[in-house]
């Protein structure tokens, strides 16, 4: 018999009970909650008389709606100027008071967009089942986890009964071969994956990706491929645990201590798939043939290098795909055949769940360092992923750079991925983001996204358009 | 939860793939901590001309003429026809319940994305894959007919035309048995409650650090 994959073993370690037909029971570990996707499932509980089942395994925190400029956040919710949102953020204080959940509130340093705050605070643990009525929670399968987006209903329901019923999913692997080349980060690694695949490529399917590329990766880097799995179709994404992983949870407040840490650490030595295990479908990717990404249209599929032109529908023969091509042409402003890198931005967004990490923060400042963000760029703005990721930041003096360059500094939440808060694109205006979807709309109704590395993005808000960062001089330390 | 067992109705088709949840429902409207009254702001920024808010009266926005759902003959349409990978992006339920609220009972696609897929089933809302040939001959048949109406057999896992042809679909059995009796699947898991203690007391012994 074969042997087992990551997520075979993931599967197999959380299955409380199962039917003939498949249909499975699965326990959850840690439910992440934030203030968008629970409250309906708060009064779906409230008028069942049902209470919550393991009160232990909820993380909650305020993120999509919070403000993240510094005079809308001295106050508590007090300062939130939008009323609407501020009801939403005051329902998720209440609700967890209700039911005694534990919540980093939106003026504790701990606070920060959910798929942040988990790793860091050891929320999130290798071996573990995570759950967030939010997509981007394959994220967490960076840590030898299954990992994955559900919806409302469904948070009731692990709310009430710490389970899912599930059906497993298909087996894939995506496997990043040889090393990358310089300047080119995770965001890169993944854009590029999400171009060969499609954005349905991973439907039905748990992806692990692996591969040298992906094991020389830092934990921040593997947060940001697994983050956009589900930009793939996957639900899941997951890379097994080595060294890394286990450095980077260590010590963490919610990862074990003392004698519970070695056994813990001894039991995620086999998070691995096994040599002989089988998978469904298998993708192979040379490393080396990556350059650095930029998405040209609105879905994130619609990605090509730097140096490339932006596509022609006549050169589609698929009369659905070059409809979709032409369509998404003319929401984006652009010719076919337009060079990428002579693409003017108007504003740049530097955060979100998928890159607003320690390490996404100085590849942007080593960017930005000593330079000036160009005139053509109305607003630059990064945004840390939490507030220990900003305090963290602010200790290295990157918000200094950032600052002294002409970017604005915020305050943490998923701000501008996503547009919910104040954090907008104006109709027509051109984004260069570090977030996750390029869909119409997303960052603001008839906003235009284009989605990059933190070093890209940084690069284009300095140049005024998009540009190869592999072409730009970093300033080293010392220099003017 | 609604049953659904027969639903018969007037298909209104999309035509576009890869349609997101954030163009099925603007993140805007999320701010609602309710799950009704999505229904006037589905497909939002295809639908009005302007950008909407929360709390505006939606029946006095200017709409988009060539936007199908505008269009009088499809007005009450609760059949939904789209293209490959339906629902994709965000998890948001609100997608479903806008789609629900504003009237659609099932939606009819080649693939549609897990979580929206998933999502739909909880609610009653019956997503059914059709092959890609089966959709291409729906679409040209909507445009051929107005005020064209399909009947969907849960039970029997068929779509009927209008001249009686059929097209059989496949659906999960435990979904079914939901969908067909309306069933709230808490109370469905809450009859293994001694199960689920039984595995928490195993694994805390495998691996406690899970249960600090």
């Amino acid at each position: 018999m074969a042997g087992k994959t990551l997520y075979d073993k993931l599967w197999d370690a959380h299955v409380v009970r199962v039917e003939d037909d498949g249909t499975a029971l699965l326990y959850i570990d840690r439910h992440l909650v934030h203030e968008v996707t629970s409250p309906q499932a708060f009064e779906g509980l409230r008028l069942a008389g049902r209470d919550i089942w393991r009160k232990e395994s909820i993380v909650a925190v305020p993120d999509h709606n919070v403000p993240t400029t510094t005079a809308d956040r001295g106050n508590g919710t007090a300062g939130i100027s939008d009323p609407i949102a501020k009801i939403q953020i005051e329902t998720l204080n209440d609700n967890c008071d209700e039911f005694k959940l534990n919540e980093f509130h939106m003026d504790d340093i701990r606070q920060g967009i959910v798929h942040v705050i988990g790793p860091e605070q050891g929320a999130t643990l290798p071996g573990m089942t995570v759950v967030c009525g939010d997509s981007h929670t394959s994220t967490h399968g960076a840590f030898g986890a299954l990992a994955h987006g559900i919806g409302t209903s469904e948070v009731e329901h692990v709310m009430a009964t710490n389970c899912l019923i599930q059906k497993k999913m298909k087996n894939m692997l995506i496997s990043v071969d040889g090393k990358v080349g310089a300047g080119v980060t995770a965001k890169d690694i993944v854009l590029a994956i999400i171009g060969e695949i499609g954005t349905a490529g991973g439907t039905g399917y748990a992806i692990e990706f692996a591969g040298e590329a992906i094991q020389d990766l830092s934990m921040e880097g593997r947060m940001t491929v697994c983050n956009m799995a589900i930009e793939g179709g996957a639900r899941a994404g997951m890379i097994a645990v080595d060294d890394t992983t286990i450095e980077y949870v260590k010590g963490r407040p919610y990862a074990p201590s003392d004698e519970t840490w070695e056994k813990a650490v001894a039991a995620w030595q086999d998070l691995k798939s096994d040599s002989d295990a089988e998978f469904d479908a298998e993708i192979h990717i040379d490393a080396a043939t990556i350059q650095p990404q930029v998405t040209w249209g609105t879905s994130p599929e619609m990605v090509l290098a730097i140096d490339a032109n932006v596509p022609d529908p006549a050169d589609e023969s698929d009369p659905v795909k070059s409809k979709g091509i032409a369509d998404a042409l003319v929401y984006m402003g652009l010719e076919a055949g337009q060079p990428i890198n002579e693409i003017k931005i108007d504003k740049a967004f530097i955060g979100s769940c998928t890159n607003s990490r320690i390490e996404d923060m100085r590849e942007a400042a080593a960017i930005a360092k000593g330079n000036k963000v160009a005139d053509n760029v109305k607003l630059a703005m990064v945004v840390p992923g939490s507030g220990l990721v900003k305090k963290q930041a602010e200790e290295e003096g990157l918000d200094q750079i950032f600052i002294d360059a002409g970017f604005e500094w915020r305050e943490p939440g998923c701000s501008m991925c996503l547009a919910m808060n104040a954090d907008r694109l104006e109709p027509q205006e051109r984004c260069a983001s570090t977030s996750n979807r390029n869909f119409e709309g997303r960052q603001g109704q008839a906003g235009r996204t284009h989605l990059l590395s933190p070093a890209m993005a940084a690069a284009a808000a300095i140049h005024g358009h998009f540009i190869d960062v592999r072409s730009i001089d970093v300033r080293t330390e010392g220099e003017a | 939860m609604e049953k659904f067992i027969v639903h018969k109705g007037v298909v209104a088709p999309l035509d576009r793939s890869n349609v997101d949840t954030d163009a099925i429902i603007p993140k805007q409207y999320l701010k609602s901590i309710s799950r009704t009254g999505f229904g006037p702001t589905l497909f939002d920024d295809w639908r009005y001309v302007k950008a909407g808010e929360p709390g505006m009266d939606h029946s006095k926005r200017e709409k988009r003429d060539d936007f199908v759902l505008n269009q009088p003959a499809y007005k009450n349409s609760s059949i939904l026809l789209a293209r490959e990978n339906f629902g994709c992006g965000s998890s948001r339920e609100h997608a479903v319940w806008a789609l629900e609220d504003f009237g659609f009972r099932a939606v009819i696609a080649p693939s549609y994305a897990d979580i929206f897929f998933n999502n739909s089933f909880k609610n009653g809302l019956l997503p059914i894959v059709l092959k890609e040939q089966e959709v291409d001959d729906l679409f040209k048949a909507v445009a051929e007919n107005e005020g064209y109406e399909l009947t969907v057999d849960l039970e029997n896992q068929k779509v009927i035309t209008p001249d009686n042809k059929e097209y059989t679909f496949d659906v999960d059995e435990f979904r079914k048995y939901c969908l067909l009796n309306g069933l709230d699947d808490i109370g469905l898991t809450l009859q293994h409650a001694d199960e689920i203690r039984d595995y928490e007391t195993r694994r805390q012994e495998q691996a406690p650090w899970l249960f600090a």
